[in-house]
């Protein structure tokens, strides 16, 4: 894939639109992740707009991010970097070829009201 | 059958070079309806228009075609020259083969084709064109200002130094709007209510002037030059011409805990009050949700003590019908009420404030004497941190997603004058960009930072926290890529200003036109930029969009002399291409009120005769001359076609498409 | 705009308003900034003037293409009629396909009084389009035609 391929890649998994982003830092003064991060949740919006793949998948971040959403809800112009984030973080595993988890590993007894995206993370981040 | 007379213009060689101008104007003699054929050097010139002048009453033409340049350029020299040949001035054409044609053009043959085309198109237009008369309406010469802030302040003292007679209704108990509520004013901090108070007695003092303060409009009947609207005066339960604004009542008042809302929230008022010392009128007024005596009838209190018997518990809202020619509305703004963005904790921090409030904070005549203390506990803030674009630029859903524009200019008044007062107070400010254009905007700002060393951030800010009674301020400093925490004593949010909400109610009176964010439409955005689309409707200040004193001054202004402009005519000529229904074939649908963007079309039951001595009552539209405007919208949107424009009528545009199709 | 082979040059009708198009038509001309002869323009007040009746009229007369221009949108002179003309032309445009005239024979385009550059390019590449497709012959009243068998 070229660097194009990649980040149009990245942009329709994340789903979301960077140049809505105005660049007010409100994601990154809200993150409670922020100092265990060295690509701050801005960061992962404004690398992206720029197409600085490499720095974005090299970075250790995506393991540290909690998916907790405290930025998308706080963004004033409906930016979502955590979506960033998870597109990154997919791809990265993606190419390690852990692709996905597997149904049979997700214990039956999970409640069903826990968020799907929250699953999804947590055994990324764990099953590696 | 018209007598039409065309007459070909050289334009010099403009035209002539590339178009054979004999050749078009001896093709054309042979056309029907064409008695008269020539062409001339400078059709515009002098002899040229004698030339129009003289075949009118030689020949005895009903019609004119000039083959010239574009009628937006000479259109209206040419119809002036047929009117002062006795024609009516809207039986002449313009076949435009200069801009159209002859400039656009190199092959001569072509050219000239071209142009013989459009000058059979405008004959095809003229056959059918009928004499038109510009109508009149008289111009009532009073004017209405909705809303008495400084825009309206500022467009009656204008209008009325013209000599007219003015009107303000507003709808608190006192003029004077937001700008009284302010501390002072960027960027040269002179004193808000110094430089307000002596504009609001000038228009109290004013005999011009007639302030309807604690009034709502109701009504708008009419259109431009003939309003006629009714006012509400709501009951204030003090007789304005007795009361002398003494305040005995408010000090004997025994209700005491309604909020004030001049000042913001932050203490309390009794239920009979004057809103401020220069409060105009200064006459006091009776909150009835709060007073002891409208509620259980018990008490009477103040008019025991009225030394001039103007408490009347019995008042009732009374209406007034007036006329007026021309309307300004100045509604003004309120500021966002920050509540919804959680994350800055407003509504459970109670030393989270809003600008405003700070404003009234730092008011010699606030709640705390003009001394700078916490709204929680009274002691001076040591650390204060500021947040911008609250609500402001946010799409989210909870705000606006405009620039409020003000709000970069009065933080750093604000910071200013809180390390002048207190310069042992620390200053931060979270931003996202700072907007500074204006005369001395920007140096004002750097001198907020250069010499009173406010701590600007670039950043904002993501939540705001109580710890052991400290307000943590937790955000991003993109500069340093950190993520800060600023423990502070207060905490001050710019918030967004929007539209007074009763801005919806007084557009919709009016049928002026308003945007998704409730400001009202100008006419065009940037050459008319002071009118509505409603003829005789007028924008100033805030309602219009977000903008600062001075240009809500100079709008205000802006709005006077359009008002102006208007009510020195006598008359006000209407143009006479306007649109006007076939009654026998309208049924009455409205669709045509519904696209018209002026609201000029209204419906009347008519009586027509049904033969046989038979009538019948019927509903068809009717165009008020005065009001449409002739954009043809109604014409196309009739179903039964009973809709036509004047000038440009249906029948015509048929013809002139026939005329250039005929192959 | 004449077809070399076939002598073939489409006639076109273009609809402009007076506030915007109209006027950047004038542009265009001070400008010297030319365009195909082929295009003759009426004037109209606004272009939700133009009832959708004059466009088939057009069509039924032998026009090969027929274009309206008005102010951009937010801009228009008379606030909201080139909405109208937005909407009422896309209808039309639409049945007009249906009945067999091309879409490329019949466009909206926003031209506003200061873009003479843009009429010029607008009207050059509107006459390039229909002139691709040849005669229009649907609609087409040939009872209308000179020297037609059937005249």
């Amino acid at each position: 894939m070229t660097r194009e391929e990649q980040k149009e890649n990245l942009l329709r998994m994340s789903g979301t639109d960077v140049r809505k982003c105005m660049k007010c830092g409100k994601c990154s003064g809200r993150c409670p992740a922020y100092h265990e991060m060295d690509i701050k949740p801005h960061q992962f919006v404004s690398l992206l707009a720029q197409g600085k793949i490499e720095k974005l998948l090299s970075g250790k971040a995506i393991w540290s991010c909690l998916s907790c959403m405290a930025c998308v809800e706080r963004c004033p112009r409906g930016v979502a970097p955590a979506a960033v984030v998870e597109a990154v973080r997919d791809t990265v595993v993606r190419m390690q070829g852990a692709n996905g988890i597997r149904a049979e590993d997700i214990p039956p007894i999970v409640d069903e009201l826990i968020p799907q995206q929250l699953l999804v993370s947590a055994y990324r981040k764990y099953n590696k | 059958m018209q007598r039409i007379g065309v007459f070909i213009c050289w334009c010099g060689s403009n035209i002539a070079a590339t178009v054979d101008v004999e050749r078009v104007s001896e093709v054309i003699r042979s056309e029907p309806g064409v008695v008269f054929s020539a062409n001339y050097q400078y059709m515009c010139s002098e002899n040229g228009q004698q030339l129009v002048k003289n075949a009118i009453k030689e020949y005895n033409l009903t019609a004119v075609v000039i083959g010239s340049c574009s009628p937006r350029m000479h259109e209206a020299t040419f119809r002036k020259a047929a009117e002062e040949a006795g024609l009516n001035p809207y039986m002449v054409e313009i076949a435009n083969i200069r801009e159209h044609c002859s400039w656009i053009h190199k092959d001569r043959e072509e050219a000239t084709e071209k142009a013989l085309v459009l000058v059979r198109t405008a004959i095809a237009k003229v056959n059918l064109d009928a004499p038109l008369q510009a109508g009149e309406s008289p111009v009532t010469k009073r004017a209405l200002v909705i809303g008495g802030g400084i825009a309206g302040i500022q467009a009656a003292l204008d209008i009325a130094e013209a000599g007219f007679e003015v009107d303000i209704v507003e709808k608190n108990p006192t003029i004077g709007g937001r700008m009284a509520q302010l501390d002072k004013t960027f960027p040269t901090l002179d004193c808000s209510a110094c430089i307000l108070t002596p504009k609001m007695v000038d228009c109290a003092q004013n005999e011009k002037i007639d302030i309807l303060s604690y009034s709502e409009v109701e009504e708008v009947k009419g259109f431009v030059g003939n309003f006629s609207v009714k006012i509400r005066r709501k009951a204030r339960y003090v007789d304005e011409t007795k009361c002398t604004g003494c305040k005995v009542c408010m000090e004997k008042c025994p209700s005491k805990k309604g909020l004030n809302e001049f000042n913001m929230g932050l203490n309390n008022r009794t239920a009979i009050y004057i809103p401020f010392a220069q409060a105009i009128p200064n006459v006091a007024v009776i909150d009835p949700e709060q007073c002891i005596k409208l509620k259980t009838g018990k008490c009477g209190i103040c008019q025991k003590f009225c030394g001039v018997g103007a408490i009347d518990y019995t008042m009732k809202d009374e209406f007034i019908e007036r006329k007026y020619g021309a309307i300004v509305v100045a509604t003004g703004f309120r500021p966002l009420k920050p509540d919804k963005f959680n994350e800055y904790g407003y509504a459970d921090n109670k030393d989270v404030i809003t600008s405003l409030e700070l404003e009234r904070l730092m008011n010699a005549a606030g709640p705390t004497d003009g001394v700078l203390l916490r709204p929680s506990d009274g002691t001076h803030p040591k650390v204060i941190t500021f947040i911008q674009c609250v609500g402001s630029r946010d799409t989210s859903g909870c705000g606006k997603p405009y620039c409020s524009k003000i709000c970069c200019m009065y933080t750093a008044k604000h910071a200013m004058l809180i390390r002048e007062k207190y310069p042992d107070t620390e200053v931060h400010v979270f931003y996202i960009d700072v907007r500074t254009p204006g005369k001395n905007y920007d140096e004002f700002y750097r001198r907020a930072v250069e010499q009173y060393g406010v701590d600007y951030i670039k950043g904002m800010v993501g939540k705001v926290y109580n710890q052991n009674g400290k307000l943590m301020v937790q955000g991003s400093n993109l500069i340093d890529n950190e993520q800060v925490v600023i423990p502070s004593d207060l905490v001050v949010l710019a918030t967004a200003i929007e539209p007074e909400p009763s801005v919806r109610k007084v557009a919709t009176l009016l049928t002026a036109s308003i945007d998704t964010n409730n400001f009202l439409t100008e006419s065009h955005a940037k050459l008319r930029p002071v009118e509505s689309p409603t003829a005789g409707v007028y924008l100033a200040g805030v309602c219009q969009g977000p903008k600062d004193i001075p240009e809500t001054v100079s709008q205000a202004s802006a709005c006077a002399a359009k008002v102006i402009g208007l009510l020195v005519k006598d008359k006000l000529k209407t143009n006479p291409c306007i649109a006007h229904p076939d009654e026998s074939m309208c049924n009455g649908c409205s669709q045509c009120a519904n696209v018209c963007a002026y609201g000029a079309i209204t419906y009347v039951d008519k009586e027509f005769r049904l033969g046989g001595g038979k009538t019948e009552v019927r509903r068809v539209a009717s165009v008020n001359p005065a009001v449409c405007q002739g954009c043809g919208a109604c014409t196309v949107t009739c179903p039964s076609g009973a809709m036509d424009l004047s000038g440009f009528s249906s029948g015509q545009i048929m013809s002139e498409v026939e005329a250039i199709c005929k192959m | 705009m004449q077809d070399v082979n076939s002598g073939y040059s489409p006639n076109i009708v273009a609809f402009c308003c007076n506030w915007c198009s109209y006027a950047g038509a004038d542009l265009a001309g001070s400008s010297r900034l030319s365009y195909p002869a082929n295009v003759k323009i009426i004037r109209v007040p606004c272009s939700c003037r133009v009832n959708p009746m004059f466009v088939l009229k057009a069509f039924q007369r032998g026009a090969d293409g027929v274009i309206l221009c008005g102010c951009h949108p937010g801009d228009c002179h008379y606030v909201t009629g080139n909405y109208y003309t937005r909407r009422r032309m896309a209808l039309l445009f639409s049945f007009l396909d249906y009945l067999g005239i091309e879409r490329e024979r019949t466009r909206v385009e926003w031209v506003s009084a200061a873009e003479g550059a843009r009429f010029s390019a607008v009207m050059n590449d509107f006459v390039k389009t229909v002139a691709s497709l040849g005669e229009n012959k649907r609609l087409t009243d040939l009872r209308c035609k000179e020297g037609s068998d059937n005249a």
